[in-house]
């Protein structure tokens, strides 16, 4: 097999003494980057672009994808201690991690948290060894109609099957969107809903409403309900660790399903961060009885996890084959590739395939190294629980606002984020659901602007989201999982009075 | 205009500051605002600089870069007028810096901002699918004056660089197109090559991979000139090898688009003179020729006079397109 010769052969150049310290310098950063929220991946990243110049361009990709797996790793641990998302991927870990931890399991979250995310990598670089060239060629069917009928399905999937009140998860979503079409718009070149603020000229940062959602309006929960935090201080045992780890097969149904739907969204590119969320939604409308998603149930942390990992591996396909990043960093190593002379592209695998596949190689490799170096932070992490709030809470609020701060350096994000804080504060109290608001911000701009390009396209005609098989049957999902939870239950309703989840 | 004038000018330029020059130096980090998202042109532009000053030890003080790509760079402008007089930020842009308060209604004016220099121009091209029937530009106007607004065009951005100059060719010929709007380069680039628009007008390094790969291939280069000689991409056509669209009959002489640094308004003449000395030795380093080598962009050091001549006739044709497209903002 052709590519399996030349995956040893990237073997060969990923693993040298040089290269391996590079995977865990990397790493490492990535980690640091991650956790603190505001200072993502793209950040870190990029800081590094200008450094990389002094390297050949094979370590320089080696360096900068093992800061991006380290981010990702790291992302998840203020997700699940502290309802902060350090990166937007991890913010559908929140969901069940938190809750989770809060019970005096935070142990078993992060431990959840980072293997699957380092099975979801596996998956995925599996399938960039082995599909290389067919998924790019897949990935060029995707058009306009093509890519809104991917979001519809993202919206359709977490939404569908939501167990807020309708009207409720209504005004999120509508919120959602209403923030996301602030700023200039691509398709007119028109300026929206900036009140004259110059502040608003870019939109409203995702990142910032998430900090300000989650964590301050976290905070001021905690302050209401008597200021400390409810974790339990757990017995901190390494042994919590292996006995999580024993207890994975148990979830494989999600893994698949979820590192299934990551790929696919790496590929197509829809991000990892609308992986995440879609994953969470089908895992919790195909999920058996039990506790109620958001609550803790292991399988709200397996869902995004994996596939928010899938996908961040996958996107490095559409990256290197097509030249069109998936996500924010895999738009940065794009940038830095160009500037290496490497020209992204279908024939970067045949004229540089030490460059592609000591890449791919570096991947098995650094993701191995990053699941040993976070399971080795685990207990250190799960302790700061153990800190009492009138510590820890200034410290939160402290790195909400430096998050918030370095996302782009602008004064006026941190007035945002007290006033999403507040805003947040008003949807947990009045049992609004904030994730819709959450996935209408990432990919409402997406999916309008996708829309808007086909009706340019189509003059106007919706008829050309059933024009091929292909976005015809993701739009058919898309429907069906909007509508068939409510017949089943609607159904079941009927037949017996049985209590719906 | 000729490589050894423009080095002459700037010499003259230099001597007659030099001794204002010797006078000012960063005293603080430097920040370079970077009118794009990361990972775009004007980033790889940006930081390429970074990286050539800060290793040659040309700045001494460390430099920090900071995209502010919102509003199609707006953002970066307003920036600038926001830190009116400050020394310490540099303003790295295309010519978004002059043409977008025409077609948007933004709180800075050009005068906002100084120009520095230019460093490089890079090329349009206009490019369609490998099994496309479009053999020249012209086929492509003709086919779209039979049946108009039917063929789909891509470009980034709204208003911006590349619907002007689909507008522009429009305006020549007559010929009407249906643009489309999508994010990025590297995104029409992919939309052409799966066959989802008929054409696209992207700058050479946005396109070389699918041209490499075989999957679209290049009509005309909008230059007075063809481009540099150069090893061959695709099969054995290399950049040299594109014909000018004028040779093929499309009467548009050149549409370049130059990549330009700025300073907020308000600084010293001494500092102007100490970046347009810096990134004149930028320019001659070895590492710039070979990022523009890397990115088929052309070699043109602006500044001074030059630089305003440039800005002055690149603005008056774009804004007779925008006037025409009833795009100008009030």
């Amino acid at each position: 097999m052709e590519n399996f010769d030349l995956l040893m052969h990237g073997f060969g150049i990923a693993i040298t003494p040089m290269h391996l310290m590079l995977m865990v310098g990397g790493v490492l950063m990535g980690l640091i980057v991650g956790v603190l929220p505001g200072l993502g991946a793209p950040n870190g990243v990029s800081l590094l672009i200008p450094l990389t110049f002094a390297l050949d361009p094979t370590s320089a990709i080696i360096l900068l994808s093992s800061i991006y797996w380290g981010a990702l790793f790291g992302g998840s641990t203020t997700s699940i201690l502290f309802n902060i998302p350090g990166e937007p991927s991890s913010v559908a870990t929140t969901f069940d991690g938190y809750p989770m931890a809060r019970s005096g399991q935070s142990t078993r979250a992060l431990t959840l948290a980072f293997m699957s995310a380092g099975f979801g990598a596996l998956l995925g670089v599996i399938v960039i060894t082995l599909l290389a060239g067919w998924a790019s060629n897949f990935a060029l069917k995707f058009g306009a109609p093509e890519y809104f009928a991917v979001y519809f399905l993202a919206f359709a999937a977490f939404i569908g099957m939501g167990s807020a009140a309708p009207m409720k998860t209504l005004v999120s979503l509508a919120a959602g969107l209403l923030l996301a079409s602030v700023g200039m718009d691509s398709v007119t070149g028109s300026i929206r809903l900036t009140f004259g603020f110059e502040d608003l000229l870019g939109g409203i940062s995702f990142l910032v409403v998430v900090i300000g959602l989650f964590g301050i309006g976290e905070l001021l929960s905690t302050v209401q309900e008597g200021l400390r935090f409810r974790g339990v201080a757990s017995k901190i045992d390494l042994r919590d660790v292996f006995r999580t780890i024993a207890e994975l097969p148990r979830y494989w149904a999600t893994y698949l399903r979820s590192g299934a739907i990551g790929i696919w969204m790496g590929i197509t590119p829809g991000g990892p961060t609308a992986a995440s969320f879609m994953s969470y939604g089908i895992a919790r409308s195909s999920s058996r009885k039990g506790a109620p998603f958001g609550t803790g149930r292991p399988e709200g942390i397996v869902a995004p996890e994996t596939a928010d990992h899938s996908a961040g591996s996958c996107a490095m396909l559409p990256m290197l084959a097509l030249g069109v990043p998936s996500s924010a960093t895999a738009a940065v190593m794009m940038g830095g590739l160009m500037i290496w002379g490497l020209t992204p592209g279908p024939m970067l695998f045949a004229t540089q395939p030490d460059f592609v596949w000591g890449l791919i190689a570096s991947m098995y490799v650094s993701n191995l190294i990053g699941v040993v170096l976070v399971l080795a932070t685990v207990p250190m992490f799960a302790a700061l629980l153990r800190i009492p709030f009138t510590i820890i809470g200034p410290m939160i609020v402290a790195i909400c606002f430096v998050g918030a701060y370095t996302v782009s350096n602008a004064t006026f994000d941190l007035w945002l984020v007290l006033v999403f804080g507040l805003v947040g504060y008003l949807f947990s109290r009045l049992d609004y659901p904030l994730a819709p608001l959450v996935l209408a911000m990432v990919l409402g701009h997406k999916a309008e602007n996708a829309f808007h390009q086909s009706m340019v396209l189509s003059d106007g005609s919706l008829g050309i989201f059933f024009s091929n098989p292909l976005v015809s049957g993701i739009m058919a999902v898309g429907i069906a999982l909007l509508v068939l939870p409510k017949l089943v239950s609607m159904g079941s309703r009927l037949r017996r009075r049985v209590p719906v989840e | 205009m000729t490589k050894t004038k423009a080095g002459l000018l700037a010499a003259t330029a230099l001597m007659l500051a030099a001794p204002a020059w010797a006078e000012w130096a960063p005293s603080r980090p430097v920040e370079f605002v970077v009118a794009s998202g990361a990972g775009g042109g004007t980033d790889n532009f940006a930081r390429t600089i970074q990286a050539v000053l800060t290793r040659d030890g040309i700045v001494e003080s460390p430099i920090v870069v900071l995209n502010k790509g919102g509003g199609s760079g707006a953002e970066a402008f307003l920036y600038a007028r926001q830190n009116e007089g400050d020394p310490h930020k540099l303003i790295f842009g295309t010519n978004n810096v002059y043409l977008l308060p025409h077609v948007a209604k933004l709180a800075y004016t050009v005068e906002d901002l100084q120009p520095v220099a230019a460093l490089a121009l890079d090329e349009f091209l206009v490019w369609v699918k490998a099994d496309s029937p479009y053999q020249t530009v012209m086929d492509l106007v003709n086919a779209a004056k039979d049946a108009p607004g039917t063929i789909p065009f891509g470009g980034s951005q709204s208003k911006d660089t590349d619907e002007t100059l689909v507008a522009l060719i429009e305006q020549t010929t007559g010929a009407d197109f249906k643009y489309v709007p999508f994010n990025g380069g590297g995104e029409v680039g992919v939309q052409l090559a799966g066959g989802h628009v008929a054409a696209n007008v992207n700058n050479p390094n946005e396109n070389a991979g699918q041209w490499q790969a075989g999957a679209i291939r290049p009509l005309c280069v909008f230059a007075p000139q063809r481009m540099a000689e150069s090893e061959p991409v695709s099969g054995d056509m290399g950049w040299h090898d594109i014909p000018t669209c004028k040779e093929q009959g499309l009467e548009i002489e050149s549409y370049q688009m130059p990549r330009t640094v700025w300073l907020p308004a308000g600084t010293e003449p001494e500092v102007l003179a100490y970046y347009q000395d810096a990134l004149k030795k930028v320019a001659e380093s070895q590492d710039w020729k070979d990022y523009l080598a890397k990115t088929s962009q052309s070699a043109s050091f602006l500044t001074g006079e030059e630089l305003a001549r440039f800005i002055e006739t690149s603005e008056a044709n774009a804004v007779k397109v925008f006037e025409a497209e009833g795009w100008t903002a009030q």
